[in-house]
């Protein structure tokens, strides 16, 4: 075997890494020892099966990766800052951009969204835990395994470098012949059944396991915006997993599907890439959606305008979002034939999305706004993806999009899109939510301060990229001349960008400070919420609910609240039944992340023994004759009387 | 809220000033084909304009008005279920802004597809164009000459690219003639385009193809009838011949700088078969051999540009002299680092 694969060659930059993820790592060991601190991780932490902790798994794996794909943006700013930079060299340029998006789509926006879910619907449905917590487990790990094993690509054998759409030939052993798109391949498939898997659970729960009254109609529109987005998942992603098997077996055991010579066809990656990644952009946006519905709701007091046209309107960006995938490549030459046809339905998408943004102001019209943390990003998305809307009309038409293919108009675009609409999302969803699972609030003026900076720097950031585009800038480019006169405006994106990390900083500074000094919440409901989440205790029992909920209306403890329908007819508890712990997912979990790492390298015989150990596993687990317990009653009871006190369990 | 106001007004004056500028190359067309593109653009810029006045002045109306006060503390809004007429609305007109821009899309997609209205009555100029690791190959098989990195074409004459890579997804782009269209192994693609100023364009590669991507520029000039025809001749006269090893010498460098042929490739390393035959299925022996089986042939003989260590440049471009042209503004700025 040829150790010389496992080498990063090269920079001080990738030393630095290697030392800092040693150091963490050794860190984190030490420190688990020395707390003793290693029975706790394992009993409450990797082998849990409750929503809520998978769900703060989730969200704490995506705000690390923020950071990681923060850093990739900073150095790809910094790097382009001024003409003929000498920060990165190509190959690591090319590397940190490809990692940049996949880690902010895949790892970063993706399961920020999938642990706010796995926290709050069965919360907003009330549900007691999803349809199969296990299952859930293995979602989380599987997901958080790829993500590792992408992480360390960068300091052992080297990252993808083709760009995170991965276009073939470019793509193939032949011109990336290094590991780095093996590392793709693998990487993106382990986490991706991950996401699968969360996909049909999450359908199954929110189907199935709704509180008795609770009709899909009267379900909080953050529930609807998340079982759309799982039908989606569950359509799209089988063939991502395909064409990412295909990838595979191309670059590790030369079948030749996507290769210039012997029937391959480039073009079928293109494709196939695409009609898994266009839904996947409504992935991370409908549950944004949803989320904003909610906030939107709260803040101004009013129940949500145009219920039915909001369901409508995303069910119809559902399936319109199968149907566009092709204006990722009008200029491929397909014809105009075909282009138009794509054009037409790309654009058609904008009705259903501007039926949303009519709703939401409506919503607020003689409603009582109240400008919170969690409001404030709301009301942000609407004005600048507004921008990344229109500017969306404006790449759809195909004649246009000749001059904007690929450029940084084009990259100003889907930031415009993706920023508000996926990470103000999350970021006003983990304020809004944050006292639901904690039981304090984070801090409002900190919390606005970190918005400032991060709405006018995300503007000064981005918004230059456009006429950098109408300039001639293309996007991916690691350098440029002096003479192209792109430096100025770059520059100022680059500030922005400074603006922008310092934003980031101060947000979570403010975990850490309102952890420590925020007075805790005695109400349960710091918001005056609306939905079901805010009528359980915070932070929220094991079991949520005590005695399950019965729903009259959409807005189900506003209409407790104010129009005395009540939330509870039994009064009695009865025994709860819950799965027990488990840490087959987790021992899961790592043998994939084995597997990948051998796949990658080409070790073939430890790959089998890892692909024997995943039959091993799954086996113990089809066998596993646990079948949960009962809490009692008295348990109940005494747990919900500390509850009712202020006490924590 | 409030801070959001002049920082939009802001970005609206950058909007209006900025096309001021001759540096913003997609508005400042200098032929049909762009200039076709620009106006949509143009268009496509002021109805979206509308859109977003519409949205921002709702907005900053109910922001201000229903804003939490003290007048209003203990104000519980009524229950509003939402309005058909109104949702009707906002359903109708942004489908009559969708219909009228698809209008537009497909009337100026097939435009730009095609032969530019005045020029229809010509015979293209043939140009094939193609791509090998990080530079560009122009053939013309009407006048027997080819170039590497740069092309030479007469103003007021139809011009027809075609394209093609010998590795990668490439993208031809000159911002200031016609938008983009890729070039592939596969398949040959096709671009229209004619100029009707004479000048010295930048064009380049805009797909993403590797390590050498961003230095993947060249110049596009445009020269008087006259001034073609005599370049031409003179090719003919002083540039050697290209023959296949040179060729293949060419294809398996990563970099290189100008250089002059009086002869193409095409001749013994013809183009892959064009996006009709695949489109179609005719030809049957298309899709297994993907194309004309001489280029493949030509591939395998150079798959693939070497896996580089270095940062640098591996293979300094040797410095050409066969430079018949007369140097032109882009010149330093498009061989930058060359």
């Amino acid at each position: 075997m040829d150790l010389d694969k496992f080498k990063v060659h090269g920079e001080p930059l990738i030393y630095g890494a290697m030392i800092s993820i040693a150091l963490a790592t050794i860190g984190i060991l030490v420190g688990l020892t020395y707390f003793k601190k290693w029975g706790y991780l394992w009993r409450e932490w990797l082998t849990t099966v409750d929503h809520k902790k998978i769900g703060i798994m989730y969200i704490l794996a995506a705000l690390l990766m923020l950071f990681r794909g923060g850093v990739d943006a900073m150095m790809m700013r910094l790097q382009t800052a001024a003409p003929e930079m000498k920060f990165l060299d190509a190959q690591h340029y090319n590397e940190v951009f490809t990692t940049h998006g996949l880690i902010m789509i895949l790892f970063m926006a993706m399961p920020f969204i999938i642990g706010l879910m796995n926290v709050i619907i069965p919360l907003q449905i009330g549900a007691r835990d999803v349809a199969f917590p296990r299952l859930n487990a293995v979602s989380f790990w599987l997901f958080f395994m790829g993500a590792m094993l992408l992480n360390i690509s960068f300091v052992i054998g080297g990252s993808p470098d083709a760009g995170w759409s991965a276009y073939f030939p470019l793509a193939s052993l032949e011109f990336s012949p290094t590991v780095g798109n093996n590392y793709y391949s693998l990487a993106l498939q382990i986490s991706g059944i991950g996401t699968l898997i969360t996909g049909v659970n999450f359908i199954v729960t929110i189907l199935k396991m709704r509180a008795p009254g609770m009709t899909l109609m009267k379900m909080p529109m953050f529930t609807w915006s998340v079982l759309i987005t799982n039908v989606i998942i569950v359509f799209a992603f089988p063939v991502l997993t395909v064409a990412l098997a295909m990838m595979m077996f191309d670059r590790l055991f030369g079948s030749q599907f996507f290769t210039m010579a012997n029937g391959g066809m480039d073009m079928l990656w293109a494709n196939l890439f695409w009609v898994w990644g266009h839904p996947e952009v409504y992935i991370v946006i409908l549950p944004a959606f949803g989320i904003y519905s909610e906030i939107i709701a709260t803040f101004s007091k009013k129940n949500l305008y145009g219920y039915t046209s909001m369901v409508f309107s995303m069910l119809i960006i559902s399936l319109l979002s199968f149907l566009v995938w092709a204006h990722h490549f009008y200029t491929m030459g397909q014809g105009a034939m075909v282009n138009s046809f794509f054009s037409i339905t790309t654009m058609a998408i904008a009705v259903p999305t501007g039926v949303k943004i009519f709703n939401w102001l409506f919503t607020l019209r003689k409603g009582r706004i109240t400008f919170t943390t969690p409001m404030l990003y709301t009301l942000a998305f609407i004005p600048i993806f507004t921008i990344g809307g229109v500017t969306g009309v404006m790449l759809a038409m195909a004649s246009a999009d000749y001059q904007y293919h690929n450029t940084m108009f084009l990259v100003a675009h889907f930031h415009y899109v993706l920023i508000p609409g996926a990470v103000f999302a999350v970021i006003a969803g983990f304020h809004y939510w944050f006292p639901k699972v904690f039981g304090f609030r984070l801090n409002e003026r900190l919390g606005k301060h970190a918005f400032w900076w991060i709405i006018i720097s995300f503007n000064v950031t981005f918004f230059p990229l456009f006429f950098l585009g109408l300039m001639g800038m293309t996007r991916r480019m690691y350098t440029y001349s002096e003479e192209s006169g792109f430096g100025p405006l770059n520059m100022l994106s680059f500030v922005g960008a400074v603006g922008l990390a310092i934003g980031f900083v101060i947000l979570v500074y403010n975990i850490y400070w309102s952890t420590r000094y925020m007075p805790r919440d005695t109400t349960n409901d710091p918001w005056d919420g609306r939905t079901l989440e805010w009528a359980t205790h915070s932070p929220i029992p094991l079991y949520n609910f005590a005695i399950v909920p019965k729903v009259e209306t959409r807005d189900a403890l506003w209409s407790a609240k104010h129009e005395n329908i009540p939330l509870y007819t039994d009064t009695k508890y009865t025994k709860i039944h819950m799965p027990s712990n488990t840490g087959k997912p987790f021992i899961l979990g790592v043998v994939f992340f084995f597997l990948g790492f051998f796949l990658v390298f080409s070790m073939w015989i430890p790959a089998i023994v890892s692909g024997i150990g995943i039959l091993v596993v799954l086996a113990f687990m089809s066998f596993d004759k646990d079948q949960g317990y009962y809490i009692p009653v008295e348990e109940i009871a005494a747990t919900e009387k500390k509850l009712m006190r202020g006490e924590t369990v | 809220m409030k801070k959001k106001g002049p920082l939009y007004a802001l970005f609206l004056s950058l909007i209006l000033l900025l096309p001021g500028c001759s540096s913003i190359a997609v508005l400042n067309p200098k032929g049909p084909s762009a200039r076709t593109l620009s106006d949509t653009i143009l268009l496509s810029i002021l109805v979206m304009l509308g859109v977003l006045a519409v949205v921002y002045i709702l907005y900053i109306f109910v922001l201000v008005k229903y804003r939490a006060k003290k007048s209003n503390e203990g104000y519980i809004p009524e229950h509003e279920e939402g309005n058909k007429v109104l949702e009707a609305i906002w359903i109708i007109i942004p489908i009559i802004i969708v219909a009228f821009l698809s209008v537009v899309t497909v009337k100026t997609t097939n435009e730009v597809e095609n032969v530019a209205a005045d020029y229809q009555d010509q015979t293209p100029l043939v140009i094939y164009a193609s791509s090998s690791n990080w530079k560009w190959h122009f053939s013309y098989p009407e006048e027997g000459i080819e170039t590497v990195n740069y092309v030479n074409m007469p103003v007021h004459r139809a011009v027809e690219f075609r394209m093609y890579s010998f590795g990668t997804i490439t993208s031809l782009w000159i911002p200031q003639l016609a938008g983009q269209k890729y070039a592939m192994s596969d398949m040959l693609t096709t671009l229209h385009l004619s100029a009707d100023t004479e000048g010295s364009y930048i064009g380049k590669n805009a797909n993403f193809s590797g390590k050498g991507f961003a230095h993947m520029e060249f110049e596009a000039l445009v020269l008087s009838n006259k001034g073609y025809e005599d370049w031409v001749k003179e090719v003919k006269e002083t540039a050697p011949k290209l023959t296949e090893e040179e060729f293949k010498g060419l294809l398996a460098t990563d970099y290189l700088g100008r250089k002059t042929y009086s002869s193409t490739h095409l001749e013994f390393s013809p183009p892959p078969g064009d996006h009709g035959e695949h489109m179609s299925g005719g030809g049957k022996e298309m899709d297994m051999d993907n194309g004309n089986p001489e280029h493949q042939d030509n591939k395998e003989i150079h798959p693939s540009p070497e896996p580089s260590s270095g940062t640098e440049f591996d293979s300094k471009p040797d410095p050409e002299v066969d430079q018949p042209l007369p140097s032109s503004p882009v010149d330093e700025s498009t061989h930058e680092g060359h």
